[in-house]
């Protein structure tokens, strides 16, 4: 126990420190990956309810594949394709290779892969939204845009709130296979600590409760965020 | 794009097709008979049986399956070597290989997200069917057996195929457990071949397929779910 104890110190030769650094870049990740998935996702849902049918049929493609195989195997698909689509661009305008920052690579490969969950999520958010609301709006004589930051973004909100949750917390543990890939988040930062100190007990246990804390806590905030956009809405059973 | 490797590497993959399959399946069988008794003690079961049940699926749910591959094979993994003597013991071959190790991780995370999923299931079946079965004179377990675990499935089974394909996507992980299924082969065939899309394309296609066939197979049961005409 003593040694435990003596393993997840903060400072050095305590690993505590480097596993609570891990976290943070973790939840950077996941963070930026999110918000990049709602952006993916709301474009992506407007784009199947009102797109012609070339955007239609290419974002079908985008949420079908990327649902359809396995995280780890499109994290190192999107990590390679993207560095060399990147690399390619800057080269054919005559700049030079460069290295891309870890962080902006692990956002960009969660971030497209969380997009084509968030795009069903709204897309069926959406489609619950009454149409007599819709309607309404039109009536009054508010402009497309207006009708949609007003009442149909508002009012989709309730409807989609449960499954964004769900998605948050399916990023913050995505990003874990990041490790696969050499990013140093808190997955990764736990098994080169367990290749130095061999406490894998203690370390995975430690990393486990870090990760379930963030659960847990966001499980709390996510309730509070809820019955905010609730209101006004008959309680449900 | 360059496909010569595929020949060579083809038994392979074939191979590592199979474990991929050898572990699913395994993994949803034990998974899934625990998950039923899970998601009724949270149902029927006495207090501390209920909150442990819940305790599990939370604990499940809010790490990620990687950790708990990896606190399992290694962690779990590195307390059995220091117990006096079983290196002899007939156990010791199966403690030595990552197979076993990764069944338990899967079968245990199948074990908390089914387990939610048929707390919900055993709730949704309406009062009056289990009365109608007390009523007749089933005993409790073949309320279980004839009208409750059934009238159960039925309701969550397009639900439960969405989650056995997650789990599909889940199995890549055993490759960082030195476990060579379809993605380790792909893996290997990057190490020796130097190409990195090909394999990575190609073993995203076999995983298309093995989700279709798993739909496919699914869609056959779902079709034999007597529907009430309406």
């Amino acid at each position: 126990m003593e040694n435990a104890l003596e393993i997840l110190s903060y400072s050095p030769p305590g690993w505590g420190g480097a596993l609570l650094r891990g976290l943070m870049s973790t939840l950077q990740i996941a963070f930026g990956a999110y918000l990049l998935g709602l952006c993916i996702g709301l474009f992506g849902a407007f784009g199947k309810i009102y797109g012609g049918p070339v955007l239609r049929w290419s974002l079908e493609i985008y949420t079908t594949l990327i649902r359809a195989v396995p995280e780890l195997v499109l994290i190192l698909l999107l990590y390679y394709a993207g560095s060399d689509l990147l690399n390619f661009i800057l080269e054919s305008f005559g700049f030079e290779r460069i290295d891309i920052n870890p962080l902006v690579a692990g956002i960009y490969v969660i971030g497209f892969v969380q997009g084509a969950y968030t795009t069903e999520v709204f897309r069926g958010a959406f489609h619950a939204v009454p149409t007599g609301q819709i309607e309404a709006a039109k009536a009054i004589g508010m402009s497309s845009w207006k009708r949609h930051t007003r009442v149909v973004i508002p009012a989709m909100l309730p409807f989609a709130l449960p499954g964004l949750a769900n998605l948050w917390l399916i990023a913050t543990k995505e990003t874990a296979l990041l490790a696969v890939v050499g990013f140093s988040e808190l997955a990764l930062v736990t098994k080169q600590a367990t290749g130095s100190t061999k406490a894998y007990l203690t370390l995975y246990l430690a990393a486990a409760a870090l990760y379930l804390s963030v659960t847990l806590v966001s499980n709390v905030i996510f309730g509070f965020i809820e019955r905010h956009y609730r209101r006004g809405q008959p309680e449900q059973a | 794009m360059e496909w010569y490797w595929v020949p060579e590497y083809f038994p392979r993959f074939v191979e590592g097709t199979w474990l991929t399959i050898q572990l699913l399946v395994i993994s949803i069988i034990i998974g899934m008979s625990l998950a039923i008794p899970i998601g009724l003690v949270q149902v029927t079961g006495p207090r501390p049986l209920a909150w442990l049940a819940k305790g599990f699926c939370t604990v499940v749910r809010g790490t990620p399956l990687l950790i708990q591959l990896w606190l399992i094979y290694y962690g779990v993994g590195s307390l059995f070597p220091s117990i006096p003597g079983i290196r002899e013991s007939f156990l010791w071959p199966y403690l030595r290989d990552a197979f076993p190790y990764a069944i338990l991780a899967f079968s245990i995370s199948v074990a908390g997200y089914e387990g939610e999923i048929m707390r919900g299931a055993f709730r949704g079946v309406p009062k009056g069917e289990l009365e109608a079965a007390r009523a007749i004179g089933m005993s409790p377990f073949q309320i279980l057996r004839r009208v409750w675990l059934p009238r159960a499935l039925q309701n969550v089974f397009p639900t439960l195929t969405g989650e056995f394909i997650l789990t599909l996507k889940a199995t890549p992980l055993a490759a960082t457990i030195t476990i060579y299924e379809a993605f380790g082969v792909s893996s290997i065939v990057r190490q020796e071949t130097y190409r990195i899309y090909e394999p990575l394309l190609f073993v995203a296609f076999i995983y298309l397929v093995l989700a279709a066939v798993l739909i496919m197979i699914f869609k056959y049961f779902e079709n034999k779910i007597p529907k009430r005409a309406s």
